[in-house]
C-alpha cells in the first residue's frame, strides 16, 4: 500500500439528453391545436377570469375549468427583461427581450421572447402581437416570438364552441444537457491506474476492506478511503448472468456471459463481461484475467486463467 | 408539542469549481464536522435525510454515492428529497415532532460547476407551456426586478445597495465587471456566484438536545407553501406563500433580531423583507446570504444553519430563517428559531 497522491484532474464531456412524451389534458390539448391553426384559446375561471396559457384547473379553487374563450394575438407587456446573450435552444438568436404579456381578452399573462430592436425599445405597457412560426406542430414554439404592434386592440374574449380537426394529443419535449465530468480523486487515481493496465484499490483505515473501483468513501464506515493498494490482475467470478438480448450500441454478438468478478486482494466484486469460453460454461468460482485490447484504457473483457476453480468459501463473502 | 433544537451546524467553503473531488468527497468533511460538534457517530442518529438534485452535476442517483460517505451500514432510517435541504430539515423537524425520532442528521450538497446552471434549471419549469422556452433562471429573476421597479417597490440604486451589503462577506463578485448587465435590469453584481459545496446540521428533540448543545437553537415554528406555478398569474413584486409560511410559523407574533433570507437575486431581497415586515431593525443576513455563497440545493438548508449557529454563538436570541426553491421565489419556507 502506498500513500494517494493528488490526482490528475480527470474531464470528459458528458452529454445527458431526455426527449419527454407528454400526454395533454383537453384544455392543453385545444390550447396547443389553436396556436397551431393561429388561434389562441384561454380558460374560463368560475369567477369569470380568462387564464391565458389556459390550464386545466384553477389555480387558486383547484376547480376543474373548461369554458374555453378565443383570445386576441394581440397584447400589452406587463414586466420584460432584456436578454443581450441569447442561450442555446432559447426562442431567438439575436438580443432579445424576455416579456410577460397579457393578451387583450385575458386576465393573465404568457411568457415569450420579444422581439426589439434594442432595451431602449420596450417599455412595460408597449402593445405587441404574436409572429406565428412558419411551421406549426401544436407546441408553444408555434409562437416565434412576440412584435411590437401598434395598430387596434383586439375586442373582448369569444366564446370558442368550434373543435379542431385532428388536435394534438401529446407533445414531445427534447432536452439536452451538456456537462464537463469529473470522477474525483479516488476513481481518478483508479482510472489512471487503469490505462495503465493495473487495477488500484482504496483501502478503508476502519474496517480494512479493499473497495475495487474506490469511490473514496466506505460505504460501512462513512470515512474516506485511505490508502491505494493494488488488486488482481486475476480474480473470482463470484455469479454472473447469461444475457440474450443485445444492447444498443454494443457489438457483442448474444448470448454472452456478464459476471461480478472478485479481483485477488479486493473485498468488494466489480463487474465485466466473460469471454473466451462457451457462455454456458461459465461458471461461480471460475478463475479469470483481465483482456486488453490494444489501446484500451479499460480491461475488454475476462477470460478463464485455466486455474482450478476457486473454492466457494473463499469468496463467499463476496456475494 | 414536542420541542426540537438545531444543535450542529457545519458547511464546506462553497467554491466556483471542485472538479479535483466526487459529491461524496466534497461532502463527507462536512457531515464528520457536524457529528463531531455534538459527538455522535451516524449510527447513533436516529433519522437521516438530505437534499439534493441531479440535474447540477448530470450524475444520476448521485445521492446514493453521497450516502457512503454516511456510513451507513448496519442500515439507517433514511430519506431524500429533491429540493433543497431545507426540505429535507422540515421532514426531518416532523419525524422527530411525531416521536420517530430523538436526533435527526440534514444534509445537502450541490456541485453546478460540471453544468450550465442557468439551462439546467430550466428543467424543472412548466414542461408545456415554458420549458420549451429555455427561460434561464437569471432571465426570469430579472423579470421580477422589472416588476418591482414599475410597481416603484425598488430601483436600480436601491438593488445595488441590497448587493453591496450581501457582498460584505466575500469579496469575490465585486469585480470590474460587477455592473454589466447580465439580463437588464439584473447587473452580474445582483446574481448570485455558481457555488459548489455542502451543508449539514444536526436536530434533536428536548430531552437530546440541551446534552448535545450548550445553546440549543429551538424552532418555535416552521412552515412552507407555494404560488401558483404560472409566472403570468402571480404578482410578481410580492410574496404571499413567504408572508403565509412566516405567519404560520408563528414569525409575527414577537419581533426577530436576525434574518437569514435565502434571496439568489438582490431583487427578491426586496421581496421577502416586504413579505415578512423586516425593518431595519433586523439584523438581515449577516452571513452574506446567497449572494455571497450559492451551493444550489444547500442555500436554503445553510440560511436555517447559520441562523442557528448565531443562536449557538449568543448572537441572537430569536431569529428567522427563509429557504427558497423554484423561479421567482415560487416557494418558501419559514422557521423561527429561539435561544431560550
Amino acid at each position: 500500500m502506498s500513500p494517494a497522491p493528488a490526482p490528475e484532474v480527470l474531464r470528459a464531456p458528458l452529454v445527458v439528453e431526455f426527449p419527454f412524451t407528454r400526454s395533454l389534458g383537453p384544455v392543453q390539448s385545444a390550447f396547443l391545436t389553436g396556436l397551431r391553426e393561429r388561434s389562441v384559446l384561454g380558460v374560463r375561471c368560475h369567477d369569470g377570469r380568462v387564464l391565458v396559457p389556459p390550464v386545466e384547473y384553477d389555480p387558486v379553487t383547484a376547480e376543474e375549468i373548461r369554458e374555453l374563450v378565443e383570445v386576441a394575438a394581440t397584447g400589452t407587456v406587463t414586466t420584460w427583461a432584456w436578454n443581450p446573450s441569447p442561450r442555446p435552444h432559447q426562442p431567438l438568436d439575436t438580443p432579445f427581450a424576455w416579456a410577460l404579456v397579457t393578451l387583450d381578452g385575458a386576465d393573465t399573462a404568457i411568457l415569450h421572447a420579444l422581439d426589439a430592436p434594442g432595451p431602449e425599445a420596450v417599455r412595460t405597457g408597449m402593445r405587441v402581437r404574436i409572429r406565428w412560426a412558419a411551421t406549426r406542430t401544436g407546441a408553444i414554439t408555434d409562437i416565434a416570438c412576440f412584435e411590437p404592434y401598434d395598430g387596434a386592440p383586439g375586442g373582448e374574449p369569444r366564446p370558442f364552441q368550434g373543435e379542431f380537426a385532428d388536435p394534438v394529443s401529446g407533445i414531445v419535449v427534447p432536452a439536452r444537457l451538456d456537462y464537463t465530468y469529473s470522477p474525483g480523486r479516488a476513481q481518478s487515481r483508479f482510472l489512471a491506474a487503469l490505462a495503465d493496465h493495473r487495477t488500484i484499490g482504496e483501502r478503508c483505515p476502519s474496517c480494512q476492506k479493499v473497495y475495487v473501483p474506490p469511490r473514496g468513501a466506505c460505504p460501512t464506515c462513512g470515512v474516506a478511503t485511505a490508502g491505494q493498494t493494488e488488486v488482481g490482475p486475476r480474480g473470482t467470478v463470484t455469479t454472473y448472468c447469461v444475457v440474450n438480448i443485445k444492447a444498443q450500441n454494443l457489438d457483442i454478438e448474444v448470448p454472452y456471459v456478464y459476471a461480478h468478478i472478485a479481483l485477488d486482494g479486493a473485498d468488494l466484486a466489480l463487474h465485466g463481461r466473460i469471454g473466451g469460453i462457451p457462455y454456458d460454461q461459465v461458471r461461480m468460482g471460475l478463475r479469470v484475467a483481465p483482456v486488453w485490447t490494444e489501446g484500451g484504457r479499460y480491461p475488454d473483457h475476462y477470460r478463464p486463467t485455466g486455474e482450478p476453480d476457486a473454492d466457494y468459501d473463499s469468496y463467499k463473502e463476496l456475494l | 408539542m414536542r420541542e426540537v433544537a438545531i444543535v450542529a451546524f457545519a458547511q464546506s467553503a462553497h467554491r466556483r469549481d471542485t472538479a479535483e473531488v466526487s459529491e461524496v468527497e466534497m461532502l463527507m468533511p462536512v457531515l464528520h464536522e457536524v457529528l463531531g460538534q455534538v459527538g455522535l457517530t451516524a449510527g447513533e442518529i436516529d433519522f437521516t435525510c438530505s437534499g439534493s438534485s441531479d440535474y447540477l452535476a448530470g450524475r444520476a442517483f448521485s445521492f446514493t454515492m453521497a450516502l457512503d460517505g454516511v456510513g451507513a451500514w448496519p442500515p439507517i432510517t433514511e430519506s431524500h428529497v429533491e429540493m433543497d435541504g431545507a426540505w429535507a430539515l422540515y421532514e426531518a423537524w416532523v419525524k422527530i415532532l411525531t416521536g420517530e425520532a430523538r436526533t435527526a442528521l440534514v444534509y445537502a450538497y450541490g456541485k453546478s460547476s460540471p453544468g450550465a446552471l442557468r439551462d439546467v434549471l430550466t428543467r424543472q419549469l412548466d414542461p408545456y407551456y415554458v420549458a420549451p422556452l429555455w427561460p434561464d433562471s437569471v432571465s426570469l429573476a430579472a423579470l421580477q426586478a422589472q416588476a418591482l421597479i414599475d410597481a416603484g417597490v425598488t430601483s436600480e440604486p436601491e438593488l445595488a445597495a441590497v448587493a453591496a451589503r450581501g457582498r460584505t462577506a466575500v469579496s469575490s463578485r465585486s469585480g470590474a465587471d460587477a455592473d454589466d448587465y447580465v439580463v437588464r435590469p439584473l447587473r452580474r453584481r445582483d446574481c448570485p456566484p455558481i457555488s459548489d459545496g455542502a451543508a449539514a446540521v444536526v436536530l434533536a428533540s428536548r430531552d437530546t438536545a440541551r446534552g448535545l448543545c450548550e445553546r440549543p437553537a429551538w424552532i418555535r415554528g416552521m412552515d412552507h407553501r407555494i404560488e401558483a406555478h404560472s409566472l403570468g398569474v402571480r404578482d410578481l413584486a410580492d410574496s404571499p406563500s413567504t408572508r403565509l409560511a412566516a405567519q404560520r410559523a408563528g414569525a409575527f407574533d414577537a419581533p426577530v433580531d436576525t434574518a437569514e433570507l435565502h434571496a439568489p437575486f438582490s431583487c427578491q431581497e426586496v421581496v421577502l423583507r416586504r413579505a415578512l415586515r423586516l425593518d431595519d431593525a433586523v439584523n438581515v443576513n449577516p452571513s452574506g446570504g446567497a449572494l455571497a455563497a450559492n451551493p444550489v440545493m444547500a442555500t436554503g438548508l445553510i440560511r436555517l444553519g447559520e441562523a442557528a449557529a448565531r443562536i449557538h454563538r449568543g448572537q441572537s436570541d430569536r431569529a428567522l430563517a427563509h429557504a427558497t426553491s423554484g423561479p421567482c421565489l415560487q416557494q418558501n419556507l419559514v422557521a423561527v428559531l429561539e435561544g431560550s
